[in-house]
């Protein structure tokens, strides 16, 4: 009888140590996710107002002289203040390129400063009293609204935050991120054939396997100054340009793309490789019809990803001088260009009221395309697992 | 006997093997003959898989394995300088432990090797060889309207014997069994027996067993290892009935391994 009741015991006291498991597992993921909602909680109560911007349906005047360069005789003495003068100055040259406009006049909605635009969101500003009654007064009239704010996609970095947009980020990173898959990718992949598939295995090979495995745990400024040292230093490659940018981030992803590969081949199992070999296959035919197709699904998902966090990288960028004030989208990949993450470092820097929504925004543009390009890399998976 | 008399297709010469420092081969001579059935038996870890991998090279692929002695096929030694392994393995073919079917369709299973080798290119000519194959696998019936599914849909026993259409497909002297149906149940591994039957016309058998009624009732000829040396070789009627070594007589009774 009593060994039945310390049977009992024993019992309770295991099923008592589960529970407590169980539910510190479940509290970790609490937490985990507790962060995850404040952090996109934040980022959009900060950055949604972003995407809108204050507009005043201004009257323009299309004289002669702001054909001739005196732009801001467009609007009058009040309007003057308040209207974005980075706009202002593009008339001229819209004038030039169509001088029939020129003699009338025209009701447009045009961009405010931004300070019109976060009083009007009631976010800290800098506007005088007399303006915020004329921007009172207009808002009665039905003359100021908020409207989607398109330059943020079309326009690049401007001193002034209501035309500061992402284009030439976007560009920039667009650049990177392809020179970056051009190098990294065969790179990679091949040596992670080679390494998994046809490698002797000796102190030499094994030697090369350490040291890849630790270059992926390196912090990533080290790539920026190893890629200002010989792209740069050496090689001359023009400091701040996508190429440098792409060859300094292919360093960075080399090592993960040869890891992920080569668990990605490793996890193809052997005996395909033998029937493969069994049937007569050259080492490179086991290798191409074989191994390669079922291990693409893993290599490919490995690649998106560390491709993925190549785009979010800044640090090695930095050294590399794409950092810097990029207004106009760059043209070829020798041009001086900047992507996402370093706009946001830029804009997070500013001390304009207005930059801080965009940075929010462009965390959140950032944050999107990284979701995309991992889902791209989940679809992948799941799209071409097969089972053997 | 009749079956005795049959020329040598495969001489095995004082091969030794060794994985690292440890030898698992010592001084092995047997002759395989041609168009007959010759079963290895043993315990595991005796060695009979090691020398099966010998005969078409398929030991080159592990790292430190070390061969000695000659492994002659028709008189050429196999382990020469000038060999091409490729060429070798589509000379003498292999069936596996695990049903390991490619990953494609029943049809590009088979069609595989032969458009690897350009046996055969696309269209008629090569439905001809997959039906060949699969019918003398004896699985033409089976698969004959689902040819472009998968081909590890099918059963295990269906996927053996897809195997074995495969390595046949390819039209080699030589096929070597490694346990081609120790994953198989009862009724599969029933019907392999049957179809190696019928293969021997064609083709000289190799096969590796851990179950001795399936040597005796495929074999023409048995050869019994027993850490890493040959003990016993010769005609499977004999071996089984009046061996003549103690530790074969031992093994054959279930007194130990």
């Amino acid at each position: 009888m009593s060994s039945r009741t310390t049977e009992k015991k024993k019992l309770a006291r295991r099923y008592g140590r589960e529970k407590r498991f169980k539910a510190m597992c479940i509290g970790s993921i609490a937490i985990a996710l507790l962060f995850l909602a404040l952090f996109f909680a934040d980022l959009i109560g900060k950055g949604y107002s972003a995407f809108v911007q204050a507009e005043i349906l201004a009257e323009i005047d299309y004289s002669e002289a702001v054909r001739d360069g005196k732009y801001k005789m467009a609007v009058d003495k009040q309007m003057r203040k308040i209207v974005s003068r980075g706009w202002l100055r593009t008339l001229p040259l819209h004038l030039e390129d169509h001088p029939e406009l020129v003699g009338t006049q025209e009701a447009k909605w045009v961009v405010a400063i931004s300070d019109v635009d976060q009083y009007l969101k009631g976010r800290p500003h800098k506007l005088k009293p007399k303006y915020r009654k004329l921007v009172d007064e207009l808002k009665a009239e039905g003359k100021l609204r908020l409207a989607f704010n398109s330059y943020l996609f079309t326009r690049g970095d401007s001193k002034m935050p209501e035309l500061a947009g992402i284009k030439s980020a976007v560009i920039g990173t667009i650049y990177v991120l392809l020179l970056t898959m051009l190098f990294s990718l065969p790179i990679g992949i091949m040596t992670a054939i080679y390494l998994e598939e046809f490698a002797p295995d000796n102190r030499f090979i094994r030697m090369i396997e350490v040291n890849i495995n630790n270059l992926a745990a390196i912090p990533s400024i080290l790539f920026g100054l190893l890629g200002l040292a010989i792209f740069i230093g050496f090689f001359g490659v023009p400091r701040s340009s996508a190429l440098v940018g792409g060859l300094t981030l292919s360093l960075m992803t080399l090592p993960v793309i040869i890891i992920s590969a080569r668990v990605a081949l490793e996890s193809v199992p052997e005996s395909i490789r033998e029937a493969a070999f069994g049937v007569g296959s050259s080492p490179l035919q086991t290798v191409w019809h074989h191994v390669l197709p079922l291990a693409m699904p893993g290599i490919l998902t490995g690649s998106i990803i560390g491709l993925a966090r190549a785009m979010g990288e800044t640090a090695p960028l930095i050294i590399v001088g794409m950092i810097a004030y990029i207004p106009d989208a760059p043209s070829s990949i020798l041009e001086a260009a900047t992507v996402l993450p370093a706009q946001i470092y830029t804009w997070a820097g500013e001390p304009m009221r207005a930059y801080a929504e965009r940075t929010a925004a462009g965390i959140l543009i950032l944050l999107v395309v990284m979701i995309c390009l991992n889902g791209t890399a989940i679809w992948l998976r799941k799209r071409y697992e097969r089972r053997w | 006997m009749q079956q005795n008399q049959s020329n040598t297709k495969i001489t095995i010469q004082d091969v030794n093997l060794w994985y690292g420092e440890a030898q698992a081969l010592k001084g092995i001579s047997l002759d395989v003959s041609e168009k007959r059935v010759t079963a290895f038996i043993g315990p595991s870890g005796c060695g009979k898989s090691t020398l099966l991998r010998c005969m078409n090279r398929m030991n080159d692929r592990i790292p430190g394995c070390r061969v000695e002695g000659d492994i002659l096929l028709e008189g050429q030694d196999i382990y020469a300088s000038g060999v091409d392994v490729v060429q070798l393995r589509s000379q003498i073919g292999m069936v596996f432990q695990k049903p390991n079917p490619f990953p494609k369709s029943i049809y590009d299973n088979i069609a595989y090797a032969p458009r690897i080798h350009g046996m055969a290119d696309k269209g008629s000519g090569m439905d001809e060889l997959v039906e060949t194959a699969l019918r003398k696998a004896s699985l033409w019936d089976e698969v004959k309207d689902k040819l472009q599914q998968p081909g590890t849909a099918l059963s295990g026993g269906q996927q053996q014997r897809l195997c074995i259409a495969r390595t046949i497909a390819v039209k080699p002297d030589i096929i070597l069994m490694d346990e081609p149906c120790s994953a198989l149940d009862p009724i599969a591994t029933a019907k392999i027996e049957e179809l190696i039957d019928e293969l021997k016309n064609d083709f000289t058998i190799v096969i590796v067993t851990h179950n001795m009624q399936q040597a005796a009732r495929v074999s023409d000829f048995t050869a019994f290892f027993y850490m890493g040396e040959l003990i016993e070789f010769g005609d499977t009627g004999n071996l089984f009935t009046q061996p003549s070594n103690k530790r074969t007589e031992d093994y054959i009774t279930g007194r130990f391994g």
